[in-house]
């Protein structure tokens, strides 16, 4: 789960890493308030989850309190890179700048390892650095069980070049921030710019967070900090039901039991739609090994109320779970929907194979439900699916 | 022969008392897997019955080693007492630690890889998030249904639990032998290449299929590795080419972040290192076929 950066602002400031006073809020009049708080004058921020807002004009400087709810209300509501601007934060203003810099811990999928990364060039999209200035930027392996101890911290900071005047405080913003990778459970922590004020004070000015969701169990803090409002809300009803499910654009509704055929389902959908006006499948939805009736319910409850799905393609292969178990969940899931009294009228193909698949099969074949097709291979289930919902 | 799993291996189950465990205790039994023992501190001493096969429960690892030759230990520990378990496993060093478990913290599994490194790599490790491997007809050491295919000449290594079932099944003529589940987490213990290296080794694997799916670049990597050390032939597949940006797609490690991590990427990486990349899992099951002559 990406954070917005007030929010990362509020975990550095919680784990002592150096941030300036921010409010975040969500009408022009709050800004008024906010920036009082804030010393009388105020750095008006956007906040949404992608980069390059200040391009887009999502950051202004504001005199005083007046100004500040005026370029709240011009920031409010304004669209950067498709993310509506929901929220803004009030900060501090800065005081003079004389660097910037980056920092970040992040995990290094392809070594298995932690990864701090540093560079005294700042500021810019660090991405843009690892291209054109590659030996600008520092990357150093940090074991997980070692973690970030103060020596490790000064060979970041020499590997990275840090000038000698800022190099015990950018120690110091390392271990701290190294202190929010862990405790919080993060699978990235980042700071750019991290500045050099005039008077030589190391600042956090703005920050990236993202954090790992199987660790919750242990976070119970983190549930506050998604974003509720921007979640899609078959996204959110779904998740309320335990449903591992992805909204995407298409006609086709996607059924399936563990992530790598659900996601292979997705991508045969769409070859099949290449033959049928183009359709595509309309959602990523795993409902895992053990595929009861409740659960096929909940997951054609949730993709028959997508306006979008115009046929729905269930796609099973019994490992541990037997077929016919499937069959019998389908059956039941259609009955239970219909005494719900939801609308069941979107066809729905079915395919079935592995373990008891023959019985599974003439369960359907004898349930003979008007809109159940039934498919044995998966291709050709993909191709009837799509036919289907390029036909409405 | 057949990689990492034989029938002389002898299996511990950590975790075998639970629901999960039990259940699957049951299967891998069923499958002809030597299952010697169980681990749970609580109730060590006890048996557990399991259709007039009795199976000693021992208090930790090391004394189900010290006491039955235990070398493969199948883990169906919750999330939360994960790291504790395999860190476990790690200290008895035993050879192969099966993570099946679902949905543990990265923090941890970073963790108690990195303590596997630090330990000498005794103790290799195949998971989070994985079916476990079965080299069929001999040994079954996690969740992979035991009868979908039989022994044969192909090997297979998988992100993905359906995906490795689907491709046995759609191959269950010919036969496999070993397939490995690696798991669909960020981090993980066993990766493409390790499978890659023991199947070029392996005297009874004449194929290779391997399995992928967006998120991180070990199919590019597991390329480079195949172009410059593997001779047998072998067939791809990759899942996820209709997955948006930014969006985690049921596998904690399956996400596209901006351009890295795409299914494109991989397939035309391993294209490059001279693997045939089927477009759809029937259409790769096809390509192994050609491959091995009809």
């Amino acid at each position: 789960m990406d954070l917005f950066e007030y929010q990362a602002r509020d975990l550095f400031a919680k784990h002592g890493v150096p941030v300036l006073a921010g409010e975040v809020i969500e009408t022009p009049e709050e800004a008024r308030g906010a920036t009082e708080r804030v010393g009388g004058r105020s750095v008006v921020k956007a906040q949404v989850k992608t980069g390059g807002r200040g391009k887009a004009g999502g950051v202004k400087l504001a005199d005083d309190p007046a100004d500040a709810v005026a370029k709240a209300e011009g920031i409010l509501g304004m669209d950067i890179k498709g993310h509506t601007v929901h929220k803004v934060m009030i900060a501090e203003m800065a005081p003079g700048i004389a660097s910037e810099y980056y920092v970040s811990f992040l995990l290094d999928r392809a070594n298995r390892t932690f990864l701090a990364m540093a560079s005294v060039e700042g500021g810019v999209e660090i991405e843009e650095v690892a291209a054109n200035n590659p030996e600008a930027l520092a990357k150093i392996a940090v074991d997980a069980n070692e973690g970030v101890t103060e020596a490790k911290a000064r060979e970041i900071v020499e590997a990275a070049k840090f000038p000698a005047e800022v190099a015990d405080q950018v120690v110091d913003v390392l271990q701290t921030l190294w202190t929010v990778f862990i405790k919080e459970d993060a699978l990235l922590v980042e700071v750019n710019p991290l500045v050099k004020t005039e008077d030589g004070k190391i600042l956090a000015l703005d920050g990236k967070v993202s954090l790992d969701e199987n660790a919750d169990f242990r976070q119970p803090d983190h549930e506050a900090l998604e974003d509720k409002a921007a979640a899609n809300p078959l996204e959110a009803a779904a998740k309320a039901k335990n449903l591992n499910y992805v909204k995407l654009e298409g006609e086709v509704g996607i059924i399936g039991n563990g992530a790598g055929l659900v996601m292979s389902t997705l991508d045969v959908v769409a070859y099949a739609g290449e033959k049928h006006s183009g359709v595509k499948p309309a959602n990523f939805l795993d409902i895992g090994g053990g595929a009861s009736a409740e659960v096929m319910a909940n997951g054609l409850e949730i993709i028959l109320g997508d306006p979008d799905v115009k046929s729905v393609f269930v796609n099973v292969f019994g490992g541990i779970t037997a077929c016919d178990e499937v069959a019998n969940g389908i059956v039941q899931a259609l009955e239970l929907l219909q005494s719900r009294g939801e609308d069941v009228s979107k066809p729905l193909v079915v395919r079935l194979d592995g373990n008891n698949a023959e019985l599974g099969r003439k369960i359907l074949s004898d349930a003979n439900h008007p809109l159940v097709q039934r498919v044995d291979t998966m291709d050709g289930a993909a191709d009837k699916a799509a036919e289907l919902a390029a036909a409405k | 022969m057949a990689i990492f799993l034989t029938k002389d291996s002898k299996v511990i189950v950590q975790g075998m008392t639970g629901a999960t465990g039990m259940k699957h205790t049951k299967l891998m039994l069923g499958d002809g897997t030597n299952i010697v023992g169980g681990v749970n501190p609580r109730k060590a001493g006890t048996k557990v019955d399991f259709d007039g096969t009795e199976v000693p429960v021992f208090g930790s690892v090391k004394e189900a080693m010290e006491q039955t030759g235990a070398d493969v230990s199948v883990l169906f520990v919750p999330p939360a007492f994960a790291k504790a378990a395999v860190v476990e496993a790690i200290d008895a060093e035993i050879p192969l630690a099966v993570v099946i478990t679902e949905g543990i913290a990265v923090h941890d599994s970073a963790a108690f890889y990195a303590y596997a490194v630090s330990q000498g790599n005794k103790t290799r490790i195949i998971g989070p998030n994985c079916p476990g491997l079965i080299t069929p007809g001999q040994s079954n050491a996690g969740i992979i249904p035991g009868d979908i295919t039989k022994p044969g000449r192909i090997g297979l290594v998988s992100k993905s639990g359906t995906l490795t079932y689907q491709m046995m099944y759609e191959l269950r003529d010919i036969g496999f032998s070993s397939a490995v589940g690696i798991g669909g987490d960020p981090v993980i213990g066993t990766t493409h290449i390790d499978a890659l290296e023991a199947f070029q080794n392996d005297a009874d694997t004449d194929l290779i299929v391997m399995i992928g799916e967006i998120g991180g670049d070990a199919e590019e990597r597991a390329a480079d590795y195949i172009k410059a050390n593997v001779t047998k032939p072998v067939v791809g597949y990759v899942a996820g080419f209709t997955a948006p940006e930014g969006k985690t797609m049921g596998h904690a490690g399956a996400i596209v972040s901006g351009s890295s991590g795409t299914a494109q990427a991989k397939k035309e990486a391993l294209e490059a290192a001279g693997v045939k990349v089927g477009k759809t899992p029937s259409e790769t099951a096809r390509l192994a076929r050609e491959l091995l002559g009809g």
